[in-house]
């Protein structure tokens, strides 16, 4: 286990530094020159526009930036946006928000997901495995602005329950709507994947076993027939956590969330490529994080699986 | 609450008809209701990120820069309703010659730290925004002043920290030497980039730029960035419309629905712009609270006067040709909901020297004398022309639109040309590389015309994308520079303006507008040209 663990940490390394420099030339691959439209429809003063280069470092050479840029981010630097901000502190006012917005989707979408998955695979066929197909299926066919809007109009501007955007981007309880929407496409998921995993399990021999010897009904299907179902779903969930902070950019447009969607997406107008790429170091480190767990969690849910 | 809401709807719907039927001026306030107010209640605004530090030369950008104007008061401002030019912190500007300036400043002014603004906080305000080191992005303002050459050369570091043309004479007085007449100088002078700055400023200018001390109306209290910005009315402000309200919040949206939907639930008090998809049904969500009203900008389609086939004698008529062959009526009422005035000079209403009628016949609708032009200035080269249009910025339907029009009223082949975003669609006409036609737009920097054309059409001006070059255009424009008065030189540029109509390097296409509204918790909500609400007239009701 503790070989796999630092196999699998030092594996990291080359995934994080490809991601980084791939991002590093997207960005700057990006057509146009943000420091010049900065003037909007004037031409830019040419005096003012070599002192702001120069400010930023953008009149070195592409190759001199990165090493420049990369040197900095190993020793914690993330640099500076255009208007003199220092990057790191712009990622830790949004991370936050992000973290708790997409932890609750997070928790939505297994506690319902799982739950409702269990339930429609243990009734098979029954109404309420066909009900839960249906709402499934219209979740996962829903985009994700639509839903948005729909949550909106009907909760706040008809009954009138909340304010349309959120207010506080820190307060739990009025980030409860964005989660649900942010988490809606994912619950769909985890509750068909664990309804077909439930299916198959269930007439499977150890199952039969389990009940054979006698077994109280709900030791069978908590330790027995979730803990082998969940596999899957725990595959799903690990890399669904890194695409909920990273796509929360509509939700958090549509409710107003300061959160690293919001922030990345101004940053990528602006074209401020330091402040993309320090966000996306972070959400490559958060995605790592979490497929690192997913793996050690087979252990745990199936002691089969073993880790030389 | 649902029969309270709808009684209210009806009460709104008969006062939108009272509104309409007693004035067609559009600029009616509203504020027919007069509810108790509530002298320090702090009403809400929507506004984004501000691009730069608050500091007045930083300030090209709306989001901060509307800020920094509620932070700060120049020597003049502009009167919101009029447009008109009147004295702040100046007592009086004097000149004789439009190259000389004798500045005299009021007394009794203030910065919020409670040190008094005197000739050397204008002074050192400038001379340090002009400056090249200190990266103010509005450093070019300053151009006008003697010795400006000295602290922003045009390459390499400065040799001077002060511009040879400004001189303190006491605290009250200081004087401005022009490298030559600017007969309108004063009315550049209520731009942002000249505001005054207290001495703490210069001892930490970063700081400063996070936490602004000015002088104006209100004063900063906090800035969370990417969520809001407070401010707080002033109460030892001195200048002529002290706030009639507590403060200001200026929200972060991110998006322009969100923000809409928050000011129909009241959450959002004053509105900065309704966004596209609600722009078809804000007048009757809103009822007598709803703004639409013209502003101080324009839409242009400009040509690409560099490209050899474009600069025959002839193609003005061309040029003539494709303006008529545009139906600016129907596009702006259809495709853009109303949300814009068809153009019919260079030069936006509302601005002082803003003539009627400039453009002529060229901005009528008439396809027939427009194919006619056309073939008369021996057609359009290729018989094809593009328009390049940044996509980001909701261009694409009106683009669209008038290559209809011109494709069905003279068979000339017009596509739009969509490029990704602002940037690079700026970097390809900066280049010069556009192959016809672009758009462009103009949006005020003080309502003169001469800003309109002078920096737009002028000879190497800094916005002259369709490289425009008139050596008549140019003749007129520096005479209406000398000139002696302001109302000479709008006349002057009046004339300027006729030359634009014959040599048609630029379409003039519509006028763009405020449409804005605010919540039921405020009152008497009015917007200038620049599309600013007056935020010291806000009123702000008990509750």
């Amino acid at each position: 286990m503790g070989r796999f663990v630092a196999r699998r940490l030092l594996q990291m390394i080359p995934v994080f530094l490809g991601t980084v420099t791939l991002i590093f030339l997207m960005v700057r691959a990006l057509p146009g020159d943000a420091v010049s439209a900065m003037w909007g429809d004037k031409a830019p003063d040419p005096a003012q526009l070599a002192a702001f280069k120069h400010r930023l470092g953008l009149d070195k050479t592409l190759v001199e930036q990165y090493f420049d840029y990369m040197r900095k981010l190993f020793m914690g630097d993330f640099g500076e946006t255009m208007s003199g901000r220092k990057v790191l502190d712009v990622i830790t006012e949004a991370m936050p928000v992000t973290i708790r917005l997409a932890l609750m989707a997070f928790a939505i979408e297994i506690l319902l997901g799982v739950t409702i998955g269990l339930f429609s695979g243990l009734r098979r066929g029954k109404a309420f495995d066909k009900g839960t197909l249906v709402l499934t299926l219209l979740l996962i066919s829903i985009p994700v602005p639509v839903l948005g809007f729909v949550f909106q109009t009907v909760f706040a501007t008809n009954l009138g329950w909340v304010t349309p955007t959120v207010q506080d981007s820190m307060n739990l309880g009025q980030l409860l709507l964005p989660a649900f929407v942010l988490g809606s496409l994912s619950l769909a998921y985890v509750a068909r994947l664990t309804r077909t995993s439930i299916v198959e399990n269930v007439r499977s021999d150890y199952m039969r076993t389990a009940v054979a010897k006698g077994l109280p009904k709900r030791r069978v299907i908590g330790t027995h027939l979730l803990r082998n179902s969940l596999i899957p779903v725990v595959t799903f969930l690990g890399t669904d956590l890194g695409a909920l902070m990273g796509g929360a950019i509509v939700t958090e447009g549509i409710f107003n969330v300061k959160g690293v969607g919001n922030a990345l997406y101004h940053a990528i107008n602006l074209k401020e490529g330091g402040t993309v790429s320090g966000f996306v170091v972070v959400l490559v480190l958060v995605y790592l994080a979490a497929s690192l767990i997913v793996d050690l969690l087979y252990a745990v849910l199936d002691p089969r699986i073993r880790y030389a | 609450m649902r029969g309270a809401s709808q009684a209210k709807w009806v009460v709104a719907a008969v006062a939108v008809a009272l509104a309409a039927t007693a004035c067609g001026s559009g600029s009616s306030s509203g504020g027919s209701s007069d509810s108790a107010v509530n002298a320090q209640g702090v009403f809400s605004y929507q506004s984004a990120e501000p691009q730069n530090p608050l500091q007045p030369a930083n300030a090209m950008e709306n989001q901060g820069g509307r800020i920094v104007k509620q932070l700060f008061m120049g020597l003049v401002d502009y009167d919101p309703t009029s447009g008109a030019l009147r004295n702040q912190v100046a007592d009086k500007i004097e000149t004789t010659d439009a190259k000389n300036y004798t500045v005299t400043l009021k007394s009794g002014w203030t910065f919020h730290d409670g040190t008094p603004v005197t000739a050397k906080s204008f002074v050192d305000s400038w001379n340090w925004s002009a400056n090249t080191k200190n990266n103010q992005i509005n450093s070019d303002w300053f151009s006008d002043i003697a010795g400006y050459d000295a602290v922003h050369p045009e390459k390499g570091d400065p040799t001077a920290d002060a511009m040879s043309g400004l001189k303190v004479v006491d605290d009250t007085h200081f004087t401005i030497e022009l490298t030559g007449p600017v007969s309108y100088f004063q009315y550049k002078l209520g731009y942002s980039a000249f505001f005054p700055l207290p001495t703490g400023f210069f001892a930490d200018p970063a700081g400063y730029g996070q936490k602004p001390v000015g002088n104006g109306p209100y004063k900063f209290v906090s800035w969370e960035h990417n969520k809001a910005i407070t401010l707080a009315a002033y109460d030892k402000y001195a200048g002529t419309d002290k706030p009639k309200n507590g403060g200001i919040v200026f929200k972060n949206y991110s998006s322009g629905e969100a923000a809409y939907k928050d000011l129909t639930s009241d959450t959002l008090d004053v509105l900065d712009q309704v966004d596209p998809t609600d722009l078809a049904s804000y007048k009757t969500d809103l009822g007598n609270r709803a703004v639409d009203q013209a502003q101080g900008a324009i839409q242009n389609i400009s040509f690409a006067l560099y490209q050899g086939d474009w600069a025959g004698v002839d193609k003005a008529k061309v040029r003539q040709g494709l303006s008529m062959a545009i139906d600016r009526d129907t596009i702006t009422k259809t495709v853009l909901n109303g949300s814009r005035q068809p153009a019919d000079s260079w030069v936006a209403p509302g601005v002082m020297g803003y003539k009627a009628g400039a453009c002529g016949d060229a901005c009528k609708f008439d396809p027939a004398k427009a194919k006619e032009l056309i073939q008369a200035g021996g057609g359009v080269p290729n018989n094809k022309i593009t328009i390049i249009y940044n996509s980001d910025g909701g261009h694409k339907e009106w683009v669209d639109a008038v290559c209809n029009s011109i494709r069905q009223s003279t068979g000339v082949e017009c596509l739009g040309d969509p490029k990704p975003d602002f940037k690079t669609s700026r970097d390809i006409i900066r280049k010069k590389a556009v192959p016809s036609m672009m758009r462009t737009g103009w949006v005020q920097d003080y309502p003169l015309n001469a800003n309109f054309l002078r920096d737009v059409y002028g000879t190497g001006a800094s916005a002259n994308d369709a490289g425009y070059s008139s050596p008549e255009f140019d003749k007129l424009a520096q005479a209406a520079d000398q000139a002696t008065s302001v109302e000479k030189t709008a006349d002057l540029y009046q004339q300027a303006e006729a030359v634009l109509a014959k040599d048609m390097p630029a379409i003039p296409l519509w006028y763009y507008k405020t449409n804005s509204g605010w919540s039921n918790n405020v009152q008497n909500v009015k917007f200038d040209s620049f599309g600013n609400p007056v935020f010291t007239g806000v009123e702000v009701k008990q509750k």
